[in-house]
């Protein structure tokens, strides 16, 4: 079947089996390979994309359903001339990502819980990033760099 | 002050910008025109006999081209073991084939049967389900203890038991370990597991071969930490391949941790394929064929004694371990046990004789091999706990006891009884740093306060010691290493200045691109930005060995020093003839080249245009261009070292244990970039504290696996990880390697258990619990709470 919608601002068309899952549609169909598959169990959170405003997990989706939806991407989210955004910028400055290859999903991920909740203490933001797994940074400067987004003072080592 | 570039600034990553925008470039994210996809049939039973494969009702099916068993792998070889390990009796070890598919039997969950090939990968899933195989089930062999047993089912019918081999290390020491362990004054004895881990990058594995007929010529992507070794390997191992006419690249990685250093059949199956069906054939795995197909880490069970006289010095030390292999040989298997554990077993302590047995055993199980550290965690564990329990039975404090056997700053080099040598070291000053950063001194009244919150809190000391950059090559052949371990590096300097750099190493998630770039950058004087480094293909490095061991900055950043070294050379001869001075008058400085003793200068920039651009060039003396290539072979390892501390709460209500604080006082020599090598300890910390706490695969009697997912394998979340204080400023430059580094990438994977481990059994010790002597990994609430109530 046809499915159409609005990623990243522009209309998109492709075409989806039934059973087509979101992440397969933007990665395969629509050539969208910043959003990554890291598992088979909607676990790892590495495919976290906003679908209407909210944050999900595409791996878990079936692209037929999101036919007329509003979707937003990881390719989405710096500036037009590669700026990078608030939050890409501090997981830069704060060394968030090694591998790179859970970050889309976790960019997503803190974008959605900013949106929700501008200043998320040290342990709302561990609470909040329970659907996302990375193996490489130990999440000490994932949680910095969403801090340092939110205009927050960055601990160095959080206070016991 | 810390610096803004060059070595030892904390320069921004600049991989970071296309991993943040989503322009990375993993393997899975590679297409190529026409491309089929794989799907393999994995066996869903431990052991047993393949009776038949019935393909017809598959091949007939949309979009099928072709399903691969066995019979199509006929004229290829299995795939190949890197290490050969000699056992106490000098004879090799026992090393059964191990095929691309099954033939005839099947070894594990998860060994591969067949293999279609389609246009789709809807159409090869769905056909794979109608491929009809007929397996009369064996009794699998599980346990290794039981696998040696008389009668005990073989895993390999044509090998003659389950023993891969009954290795002794230092032979002649043994007596002399046997006696001083009688005569001793205390033997502390202790018995523990290493549990068996999944390293779990986050981007599954992946393989794409792309055949050309045309060229008669391979390329294969993957996702590999060593792309020149699977190329090595493949071809001339298994698929008969010459190495000019195969191609493998392997691009953006999402994460290795030693799972991705193997040959694989995946990438042997889909090479072959993509010639046979005349079509590029893609591999995808999922997260659950990960769990039963990549290597897996650890399973060690050991038997440790500590012999110490009437003052608390250590005298002997003697272990035995059964080091599991899973049903085949992965690629370094046969030197995790060995090589990789039994050289490190004098730790950072003066024990005057040591003496390790390790039988390593075939099992019905995913092959084992490497995962972060390999064989030094499994060393570092069994040491620092027996440490901790000879404190505690003698009733001194762990870190006097520690601090009275270290090896002495002055005693280096160090040459311990396990056939190393030990260039530097002070491992006073990391013991002392860490004792001061979690304020030791301090912990009785907050044991107290916890107490009070019905809380018993527990104060964990490690210390570790680990051999980095593996190496020389001389010395690891003679160890049964079937490949050289240096490392080679092109610097290609272009007529603008601007340099590309080539190199073995490759980067999956360690920032190379920046910190080899700040290396090249500093012995120039240029801006990091004129350097780009290239890494992950075969076709642009004249020979790679690869990344893994903490090998990269100390041999392949090595490598491109002595690269760099000789442009230098080369490019100082040029602006001795464009000054008319003498070549030995030539100074570099911030990317001018001066006369000594005269105000005459040329940038860089117009030496490498003269280079290039040679109308005022010595032509007969030095040829025209800029680009040098350097092979490395290190004299040595590298020896870090640091002192880790755990701090953990255990609820004596439910066994939950928390971790409220973790400490790491690593040196590693010196630190190119301090960001990248903070984030590395981070990272090696939360798999360390996942081994302790969380992780672990468990198999059912019938060799399922059960902990096969996400869902049932516990990973570390952000929720179970505290903040870490981490400092590497204790530095005592390795004395062998042109930057003086060590290596930092498996530090924190070492020395986290034991750690952990020692702080919650010092928590129970403290409530009261003093007939818990150990428990092994991971320390669930449910572990905890049985030995809390045994
Ligand atoms: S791929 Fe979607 S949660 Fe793992
Ligand atoms: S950066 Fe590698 S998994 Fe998170």
């Amino acid at each position: 079947m046809k499915v159409t919608m609005t990623v990243n601002g522009q209309t998109r068309t492709g075409e989806a089996e039934g059973r087509t899952l979101l992440s397969t549609f933007l990665r395969e169909t629509l050539g969208l390979t910043g959003t990554h598959v890291g598992c088979d169990t909607s676990q790892c959170g590495a495919c976290v994309v906003h679908v209407n405003g909210k944050d999900v997990k595409s791996c878990t989706m079936f692209a037929a359903e999101c036919d007329g939806a509003d979707v937003a991407t990881i390719e989405g989210q710096c500036a037009p001339d590669g700026t990078l955004n608030k939050i890409q910028q501090a997981f830069q400055d704060y060394h968030g990502l090694q591998c790179g290859f859970c970050t889309p999903g976790m960019v997503m991920s803190a974008a959605a819980l900013l949106r929700d909740n501008p200043t998320p203490s040290e342990a709302e933001i561990r609470e909040y990033l329970e659907g996302n797994i990375c193996r490489c940074t130990g999440y000490h400067n994932i949680v910095r760099a969403i801090m340092a987004a939110s205009g927050q003072e960055v601990p160095a080592v959080a206070a016991e | 002050m810390p610096k803004d570039g060059g070595i030892g600034a904390s320069s921004k990553r600049r991989e970071d910008v296309r991993f943040l925008t989503g322009a990375g470039n993993y393997t899975d994210d590679i297409n190529v025109n026409g491309q089929t996809y794989a799907w393999f049939v994995r066996s869903d039973v431990a052991h047993g006999t393949i009776n038949s494969i019935d393909t017809s009702a598959a091949e007939a099916m949309d979009g099928v081209l072709k399903v691969f068993t066995a019979a199509d792998f006929e004229s290829a070889g299995g795939i190949p073991c890197g290490w050969q390990v000699t056992d106490r009796h000098g004879e090799p070890m026992q090393e059964p084939k191990h095929p691309i598919l099954a033939e005839g039997k099947v070894r594990h969950v998860g060994d591969p049967i067949a293999c279609v090939v389609a246009e789709t990968l809807e159409q090869a899933r769905d056909a794979a389900e109608a491929v009809e195989i007929d397996i009369d089930e064996l009794e699998p062999v599980l346990d290794m203890k039981a696998a040696l047993e008389d009668g005990a089912p073989k895993v390999h019918d044509e090998l003659t038991s389950n023993l891969c081999y009954d290795w002794g290390f230092v032979e002649e020491n043994k007596e002399a370990v046997d006696e001083a362990i009688k005569s001793a004054a205390h033997v502390v004895t202790l018995e523990l597991t290493n549990n068996r881990l999944v390293a779990n990058p986050m981007e599954p594995r992946v393989a794409v071969a792309d055949y050309s007929r045309a060229r008669d010529e391979y390329t294969l992507y993957t996702t590999s930490q060593n792309p020149h070794v699977i190329r090595l390997l493949m071809g001339a191992f298994v698929l008969s391949i010459p190495e000019h006419k195969l191609r493998v690249v392997a691009p953006d990685v999402g994460g290795g941790f030693g799972s991705k250093i193997y040959h694989y059949a995946e990438e042997a199956f889909v090479t072959h394929a993509s010639k046979v069906v005349n079509r590029p054939v893609k591999w995808t795995s999922t997260r659950s064929e990960a769990f039963i197909s990549d290597a897996h880490g650890r399973d060690h069970k050991t038997k440790i004694e500590l012999a110490l006289d009437e003052n608390h010095m250590f005298t002997a030390l003697r272990t035995d371990t059964y080091a599991n292999m899973g049903a085949y040989l992965s690629t370094f298997a046969p030197s995790i046990p060995t090589w990789l554990h039994g050289t490190l077993m004098a730790g950072n302590y003066k024990t005057p004789v040591i003496y390790v047995n390790v039988k390593a055993v075939f099992t019905n199980t995913t092959p084992v091999d490497a995962y972060r550290g390999a064989g030094r965690p499994e060393a570092t564990y069994q040491l620092e706990r027996v440490i901790d329990k000879a404190a505690r039975e003698l009733g001194v404090d762990p870190a006097e006891l520690r601090r009275k056997n270290f090896i002495k700053p002055e005693e280096f080099p160090y040459d311990t009884p396990v056939a190393v040598t030990y260039d530097t070291g002070n491992y006073h000053a990391t013991l002392d740093k860490a004792l001061e950063m979690t304020d030791y001194a301090g912990f009785e009244k907050r044991a107290e306060e916890s107490k009070a919150r019905g809380k018993l809190r527990g104060y964990g000391l490690a210390h570790f010691i680990e051999a980095c950059g593996i190496a020389p090559s001389n010395l690891v052949g003679q160890l049964g290493a079937r490949a050289g371990l240096y490392e080679s590096a092109t610097v290609r300097v272009n007529a603008t200045g601007g340099i590309t750099v080539m190199t073995g190493s490759h980067s999956h998630g360690q920032g190379h691109e920046t910190s080899f770039a700040q290396v090249v950058a500093d012995m120039i004087g240029i801006d990091e930005g004129m350097i780009e480094i290239e890494h992950g293909d075969t076709a642009n490095t004249p020979m790679g060995m690869g990344t893994y061991g903490s090998r990269s900055i100390a041999v392949g950043g090595s490598a491109m020093v002595r690269a760099t070294e000789k442009i230098i050379n080369k490019a100082k001869k040029i602006a001795a003839h464009l000054m008319e001075a003498s070549e030995s008058d030539i100074e570099l400085k911030d990317g001018q080249f001066s006369v000594a003793g005269t105000d005459k200068s040329v940038a860089w920039g117009d030496v490498t245009l003269a280079a290039y651009v040679p109308h005022n060039y010595p032509l007969e003396e030095i040829e025209p261009g800029l680009e040098e290539t350097a092979f490395y072979d290190p004299s040595n390892f590298t020896y870090p070292s640091g002192a880790y501390v755990c701090e953990v709460e255990v609820d004596p209500e439910t066994g939950k244990v928390e971790v409220l604080g973790f400490t790491a006082a690593d040196d590693f020599g010196n630190v190119i970039n301090p960001m990248i090598v903070e984030g590395q300890v981070h990272g090696g910390v939360a798999q360390g504290i996942g081994q302790a706490m969380l992780e672990n695969c468990v198999y059912d009697e019938n060799g399922q696996l059960l902990s096969a997912s996400y869902m049932d394998y516990t990973m570390p979340r952000a929720d179970d990880m505290p903040m870490f204080d981490v400092d590497h400023s204790c530095q005592t430059p390795c004395t062998h390697n042109p930057l003086g580094v060590k290596g930092c990438g498996e530090a924190g994977a070492i020395g986290s258990p034991p750690a952990v481990v020692n702080a919650v059994i010092d928590a129970l010790h403290r409530g009261g619990y003093t007939n818990v002597e150990h428990i092994d990994m991971p320390v669930t609430p449910a572990r905890v709470w049985a030995a809390m109530n045994s």
